[in-house]
């Protein structure tokens, strides 16, 4: 569905993404993992179109994507790691303006915002203000805000941060039903347990470069336990991206 | 480019601006009450209004004929108001500020004020206290004075008792006098005995004809044209002061805008815009249109109500003001652009901007008309584009200029905007960080 070949990006002397390829196919999720400074978020927003890679080719479905208007956009759906909403308007004043942005409008537009608040649940609460809205609800609002115009590929940068577990648990219970409904996921997160249960590939990058792209248990295989149980993913990780800090 | 989110985008600004009541408080009834505040104490004389009086006290010390006769004639003046206290109380008032001038006539003016009329007498000094900061009442006063006081004393010595007297006494002296010229004491016989004969002969028609006014006049009188729309209409203060707050307002909320344009980019509303398929252009039309529909409601309701409160019209073309209303409404909106293409932070932004909107309206005319400033100011200023705004306004309303007095302040003020958005657009820095 989604394909990243060789993308690159500096900023200056400083190189965010050296030649990332990686792909993502329908009815899956793949798990982008990677400490700070990794490149992950990089990554994230060329594949978004915000911003231009240096080298290297995004390819919805083969055809590669390129420039501000390409019609292909509309394929791609974005939910960033910053609450991206309007506190001051309604959830529905929110969602009418997002899903015009991509030229939805009238009967259609009232369809979409019905669909994507009926699978976030936020159906009751819809033209309540969202500065009234717990932490929880906004993420879910803001998932709800990159699915208006139901596209084929969801970015989720890092989607459940700061929420309690009770809307982390159902935002994980949207990711799955989007999954069955055939969409491709990216998901990057700090949270190991988060991929482990959501993710089927998982893609780990540091200092701007894919290192590891495998399931879970092909990660997993790659770390020898003592006593010959398998390993956790967070042992993994830094099995991979060592125990150093970064700031 | 794209209709529906460039409608979205205005429907969403509009809804935030109004969602805000602070905003709307603060760019729709602030400068409706600080415009109708300076309207008032701005709006001179017009056709019905008493005009402004300059406070004068006259401490008359000599009580002379003449003396009297300069008292007299200030009191009658149109353009000043005049009181009499005593010395000590004419120099307190001066002092608190109630007062602009207070003229002091001396012991013993009429008298030598006569005598150097006539000659090379001592000249008596006519005092001025007066507060230094109200320079031009002064210079108004000094003037207003010259003319009664040279009325008095001319007349006084043309045809009253002192002058009569003074020609008796000098006449005499001037004959047997051995130090003057024998050509020289002709002349100055003469003109005296035609003096005198002129008394003699105006006190016999005294009783048979209507009296005549006697001595030196101001040889004109005065026609004062406003020079307004037409004859028969009177300046509106309200006029200028409504554009100049207005303007300054909307000036305001479109900082304002800018800003709120660098907290949704910190926000990562901006990612969200960007993801999806609309050009920058696009993004950034929508603001230009919102930014410009904002202002020019501040615009048209600030100008709405100083129509239907203080009877403000347009003299001039109503076009000429919609256009105008419309190209500052632009140039605010690309203001606003700027704001969030140049600043750094919300903070910092919100600082310099509220410097740079008051330096802007300050030098643009827009709390005190522009022709107080120096010549230097005044050419400097036209490269504000509030003065292009408030001149033009003013010129479509009470100073009533067609059509064509509007296309200059339009086509200035539209270069503005495409100014503003150009450096805008190259600028703006469309992610955080």
């Amino acid at each position: 569905m989604l394909t990243i070949q060789h993308l690159r990006k500096s900023f200056g002397p400083l190189v965010a993404v050296d030649d990332v390829s990686f792909g993502v196919e329908r009815g899956t999720l793949v798990g982008l993992l990677g400490p700070n400074g990794a490149g992950k978020t990089t990554t994230v927003s060329m594949i978004a179109g915000l911003t231009t890679p240096d080298k290297g080719d995004v390819l919805v479905e083969g055809a590669r994507l390129s420039g501000d208007t390409d019609p292909k956009k509309r394929r791609i759906g974005l939910v960033p790691q910053d609450l991206a909403l309007y506190e001051e308007l309604s959830a529905r004043a929110n969602l009418r303006f997002f899903g015009a942005l991509y030229s939805l409008s009238g009967g259609a537009l009232d369809k979409a915002i019905g669909n994507a608040v009926d699978l976030v649940g936020l159906s009751d609460r819809v033209n309540d203000r969202v500065a009234t809205y717990s932490g929880g609800m906004k993420r879910r609002l803001n998932l709800a805000a990159g699915l208006l115009h139901d596209p084929d590929v969801l970015l989720l940068d890092e989607p459940t941060v700061g929420v309690d577990p009770q809307s982390r648990n159902a935002i994980f219970d949207n990711l799955e039903t989007l999954k069955a409904r055939g969409k491709a996921l990216i998901y990057t997160t700090h949270y190991m347990e988060e991929v482990e249960r959501l993710a089927d590939r998982i893609v780990v990058m540091d200092h701007g470069r894919v290192i590891a792209e495998d399931t879970l248990e092909g990660l997993q295989s790659r770390v020898a336990v003592v006593g010959g149980g398998k390993a956790t993913l967070e042992s993994v990780f830094l099995t991979l991206t060592g125990r150093s800090l970064r700031d | 480019m794209a209709v529906i989110p460039l409608l979205a985008m205005v429907r969403k600004d509009l809804q935030l601006f109004f969602s805000d009541r602070r905003s709307v408080i603060v760019s729709f009834v602030v400068p409706i009450a600080i415009a109708s505040f300076f309207g008032a104490v701005f709006s001179g004389g017009g056709q019905n209004r008493e005009p402004a009086r300059i406070a004068v006290s006259i401490v008359d010390q000599d009580e002379s004929a003449i003396s009297k006769a300069i008292v007299s004639g200030a009191e009658s003046d149109k353009n000043l108001k005049v009181s009499k206290p005593a010395i000590d109380e004419a120099r307190e008032a001066v002092k608190k500020g109630n007062t602009a001038v207070a003229v002091v006539i001396p012991k013993g003016f009429g008298e030598l004020s006569g005598q150097a009329f006539f000659g090379d007498g001592e000249k008596p000094v006519l005092t001025l206290l007066h507060d230094p900061s109200k320079s031009t009442e002064l210079a108004m006063v000094r003037g207003v004075m010259t003319q009664h006081v040279m009325e008095a004393v001319s007349q006084e010595m043309f045809g009253g008792d002192q002058g009569r007297k003074l020609i008796e006494k000098t006449l005499p002296q001037i004959e047997s006098s051995t130090s003057m010229a024998p050509d020289q004491k002709r002349l100055l016989v003469d003109m005296l005995s035609s003096v005198q004969k002129f008394y003699k002969d105006d006190s016999a028609a005294a009783t048979t004809e209507k009296p005549r006014r006697r001595g030196l006049t101001m040889p004109y009188t005065v026609d004062e044209e406003a020079m307004t729309a037409g004859s028969n209409i009177a300046y509106n203060g309200y006029a200028h002061s409504f554009a100049g707050m207005a303007i300054q307002f909307l000036l305001f909320a479109m900082a304002n805008i800018g800003v709120e344009m660098l907290l949704e980019r910190q926000r990562g509303l901006w990612s969200r815009l960007r993801s999806a398929p609309i050009a920058k252009v696009t993004l950034l039309a929508g603001k230009t249109v919102s930014g410009a529909v904002i202002s020019l409601m501040i615009l048209l309701v600030s100008f709405g109500f100083a129509m239907i409160v203080f009877g403000v019209r347009i003299q001039g073309s109503a076009a000429g003001f919609l256009g105008i209303s419309i190209a500052c409404a632009v140039m605010a909106s690309t203001f606003g652009l700027l704001v969030a293409a140049l600043g750094n932070s919300p903070a910092t932004a919100r600082g310099v901007t509220t410097l740079a909107v008051l330096m802007m309206v300050m030098l643009g005319g827009a709390w005190v008309p522009t022709f107080i400033f120096p010549a230097w100011l005044q050419q400097f200023t036209l490269i504000v584009p509030v003065r292009w705004a408030v001149d033009g306004l003013d010129a479509m309303t009470w100073r009533g200029i067609g059509l064509s007095g509007a296309l200059m302040p339009v086509a200035v003020l539209l270069a503005f905007a495409a100014a503003f958005w150009t450096i805008a657009a190259s600028r703006f820095r469309w992610t955080e960080g």
